[in-house]
C-alpha cells in the first residue's frame, strides 16, 4: 500500500474541528472536535443541555457554527445550504419523528430519494419516458428498503395513523432511501420500551454491516450506546468531556461526575 | 405551523384514505367525462355558456388547489393572476390579431413568470400572513389595470371587447358549443398534467414542504425553489383559465377581477375539498350556481341565503366534496358485500 492510500484509509469520513456555537450570550458548543471513521458507530452522549442536539443540527446545517469547521471527506460542509447536505451523503432522523404526516409510508420513503434523482415540472407534468423510468427505479429501491425494514404491510398507510415505533422505522427507511454514507440518528431509542430498544440496537448494527454505513448516534439511553457504539464522545456544558471506547468513557471520572454529581455537591 | 396542517391533522378519518387520494377511479372519471361531452348537445346556448364558465372556474380552483392543497401556501390573490391571463389573451387577440388558441399558452407562461416572481417575496411569509400579502395583490390589480399608462393596451376603465371565435373547418356547431368543447379539451389536458405533477417527484416535494419544511429540506428538497414553483404553476394555470374566461365572456374590464373573484375561488376550493383535484369542478359549480339558487329563494336577501347555504355546507361536510365522495365510496363498498 502506498503512503497516499494509507493516508486515505486513515482520513476520517467526517471531521468536526473546533466547532463552537453561540446563541446570544449562551455558549451552546465550545470548541468541540472529533473524527468519525468509515464503518464506525459513534455514540454521542451527555446530560440534557450538553449540546448534543446543537452539534447534530450543525451537521445537518440547521445551525451555523460561530467558529470551527465540519469536513465531510475533506471538504467543508459549512458553505452548503441545508437542502444540499443529503446529496453529499449525510442522512438523518429527527428526535421526535419528523415525517410527512399526510403522506403514505411509500411516499414518505419516496421523498427520501429526492436528493438522488432529478426532474423538472414540465417533464413531470407530461410524465415523459425518462420520468417514468426514474420513477420505476425509485419504486424498486423504495420497496427494497420497505422489505428490509419490514414495512411492507403498512406501505400504503398514511403515516399519521401509525404507532410511534413504526413511525420511527419509517423515518429510518426515508433516511436510507437517500443512500447516505453517514446516518445521523437523533435519539432513536426515545419513546421505545426495553424490548424495542434491543431490536433497534441490532437493526442499527445490521444497517452498518449490511449497508456499509457510518452511524452517529445521539442517545440518552446509555445501555444502547454502550452495547453498540465502537467509539463514544461525551459532552457536557458544550465541551467535550471524554472520548474513547465505551468502557473507557464509562470509567471516566468526569463523565461519572457529570451524570451522577460529585460527592461534595 | 400553517393552518393547513391544523386542518389536515384534525381530520384523521378523512386523511386516512390511502388509495387514489387525489383522483377519481377510472369508472367514475369516464362517467363524469361522458356527462361533460354529451351534456351540452341537448341544452340551450346559454346553459352551454354556463358550462364553459363551470370548466373555466374549475381550472382556476384546481390551480389554487395545487398551491394550497399541494404545497400548503394560501392565496387570496388568484384574481390577479386570472386578470393578467385574461388581459394577455384579450390584448394579443384584439391588438395583435393572434389566434385565440395561441394566446392561452402565452397567458400561461406570462402568469407563470408573474407567479414565480411573486412567490419570491412570499417565501418569507406563511399562513395568514401570506394570505394577506396575496390579498393586497388582488386589491391592487383592478386599479393597476385602470392606470392611464397602460390605457392604450388595456382600454382603461372601459376594458376591451373580445371577438368570439367561430368553429374551425366549417363545423356545423354554434360558437358557444365550439368554445365549450375547446375549453373541455384544454381543461382535461391541464387536469391530467396536474395529476401527473402532484404524483411525481416534484409533487411529492410540494407535499413534503406542506407537511414539514425542515424534514423536506433534510431530504434534499430545495424549499424556496419548490414553493415559488408551486406559485408559478398555480398562477400559470389560473392565467390560462383567465384567458379562456376572456374569450368566453367576450369582454375584459378591471372590475371583473376584484377580490370577490379571489374569495369565490378560495370558497370553491374549500367546498370541493382542499387537496382533492376532482373537487375543483364541484367547487366551481358551487360558486357559479349557488348564488343563483340563493337569488331564486329570496331576491332581497340573496346574500344572506347564500351565507346560510355556505354555512350548512361547511357545517355538514367540512372537508367538502371530497368527504362526500369518500362516504359514497364506503357506502358502495358496503352494498357490494
Amino acid at each position: 500500500m502506498t503512503q497516499a492510500q494509507l493516508a486515505q484509509g486513515n482520513a476520517p469520513l467526517l471531521a468536526v474541528r473546533d466547532v463552537s456555537v453561540v446563541f446570544g450570550g449562551i455558549i451552546a458548543l465550545n470548541g468541540v472536535s472529533f473524527d468519525m471513521h468509515k464503518g464506525a458507530i459513534l455514540g454521542l452522549i451527555g446530560p440534557n443541555g450538553a449540546g448534543k442536539t446543537t452539534l447534530f443540527n450543525c451537521l445537518s446545517r440547521l445551525y451555523q457554527p460561530s467558529s470551527g469547521d465540519i469536513l465531510m471527506e475533506g471538504a467543508s460542509i459549512l458553505t452548503r445550504p441545508p437542502h444540499r447536505i443529503a446529496e453529499i451523503g449525510i442522512g438523518r432522523t429527527f428526535q421526535n419523528v419528523a415525517l410527512f404526516p399526510n403522506l403514505s409510508v411509500l411516499d414518505n420513503v419516496r421523498v427520501g430519494t429526492h436528493a438522488r434523482t432529478s426532474s423538472d415540472i414540465i417533464s413531470d407534468s407530461l410524465k415523459l419516458a425518462w420520468v417514468r423510468r426514474t420513477e420505476a427505479d425509485v419504486n424498486k429501491k423504495v420497496h427494497e428498503i420497505l422489505d428490509y425494514l419490514d414495512l411492507n404491510d403498512v406501505a400504503h398507510t398514511v403515516v399519521s395513523g401509525l404507532p410511534f415505533g413504526t413511525q420511527k422505522r419509517v423515518e429510518l427507511a426515508r433516511a436510507l432511501a437517500a443512500d447516505p454514507k453517514i446516518l445521523l440518528l437523533d435519539e432513536p431509542a426515545g419513546g421505545l420500551n426495553h424490548e424495542e430498544v434491543h431490536v433497534l440496537g441490532d437493526l442499527i448494527r445490521r444497517i452498518r454491516d449490511e449497508r456499509h454505513m457510518t452511524v452517529l448516534l445521539v442517545e440518552h439511553h446509555m445501555g444502547l450506546v454502550m452495547s453498540i457504539a465502537d467509539h463514544v464522545v461525551a459532552l457536557n456544558f458544550g465541551r467535550k468531556l471524554a472520548e474513547g471506547t465505551p468502557a473507557q468513557v464509562q470509567a471516566d471520572p468526569d463523565v461519572i461526575k457529570a451524570y451522577l454529581g460529585s460527592k461534595d455537591q | 405551523m400553517s393552518s393547513v396542517d391544523e386542518v389536515a391533522n384534525e381530520a384523521p378519518a378523512v386523511e386516512a384514505v390511502p388509495k387514489r387520494a387525489m383522483t377519481l377511479g377510472y369508472g367514475t372519471s369516464l362517467v363524469v367525462l361522458a356527462l361533460l361531452i354529451i351534456g351540452p348537445m341537448f341544452v340551450k346556448n346559454f346553459i352551454v355558456f354556463q358550462m364553459t364558465m363551470l370548466l373555466i372556474y374549475a381550472l382556476a380552483v384546481l390551480a389554487l388547489n395545487i398551491l394550497t392543497g399541494g404545497s400548503g401556501q394560501f392565496s387570496l390573490g388568484q384574481s390577479a393572476f386570472y386578470a393578467v391571463g385574461a388581459y394577455t389573451s384579450a390584448i394579443l387577440m384584439e391588438h395583435m390579431g393572434v389566434n385565440y388558441a395561441l394566446t392561452l399558452p402565452i397567458a400561461g407562461i406570462i402568469c407563470f413568470g408573474f407567479g414565480f416572481l411573486f412567490g419570491q417575496p412570499a417565501l418569507r411569509l406563511s399562513g395568514i400572513y401570506l394570505a394577506l400579502a396575496t390579498f393586497a395583490l388582488a386589491v391592487a390589480m383592478p386599479q393597476l389595470l385602470k392606470l392611464g399608462f397602460f390605457e392604450h393596451w388595456t382600454g382603461g376603465v372601459q376594458g376591451l371587447v373580445v371577438t368570439k371565435p367561430d368553429a374551425p373547418f366549417g363545423l356545423p356547431i354554434s360558437q358557444d358549443r365550439w368554445l365549450y368543447y375547446f375549453t373541455l379539451v384544454v381543461s382535461i389536458g391541464i387536469y391530467i398534467a396536474s395529476v401527473n405533477l402532484l404524483k411525481s417527484r416534484s409533487g411529492r416535494a410540494f407535499m413534503a414542504i406542506r407537511d414539514n419544511e425542515i424534514a423536506a429540506s433534510a431530504m434534499g428538497v430545495d424549499v424556496a425553489l419548490y414553493k415559488t414553483l408551486a406559485f408559478g404553476v398555480s398562477a400559470g394555470i389560473t392565467g390560462v383559465a383567465g384567458g379562456l374566461g376572456a374569450i368566453a365572456v367576450q369582454f375584459v374590464a378591471p372590475d371583473g377581477y376584484t377580490i370577490t373573484l379571489a374569495i369565490s375561488l378560495f370558497l370553491g376550493m374549500v367546498v370541493g375539498g382542499v387537496g382533492w383535484l376532482p373537487g375543483s369542478i364541484v367547487g366551481s359549480a358551487f360558486i357559479i350556481f349557488v348564488p343563483n339558487i340563493a337569488e331564486h329563494i329570496s331576491k332581497g336577501l340573496s346574500g344572506a341565503v347564500f351565507g346560510v347555504l355556505l354555512f350548512l355546507v361547511i357545517f355538514l361536510v367540512p372537508h367538502g366534496a371530497r368527504q362526500v365522495a369518500i362516504v359514497a365510496q364506503q357506502l358502495i363498498g358496503k352494498l357490494k358485500k
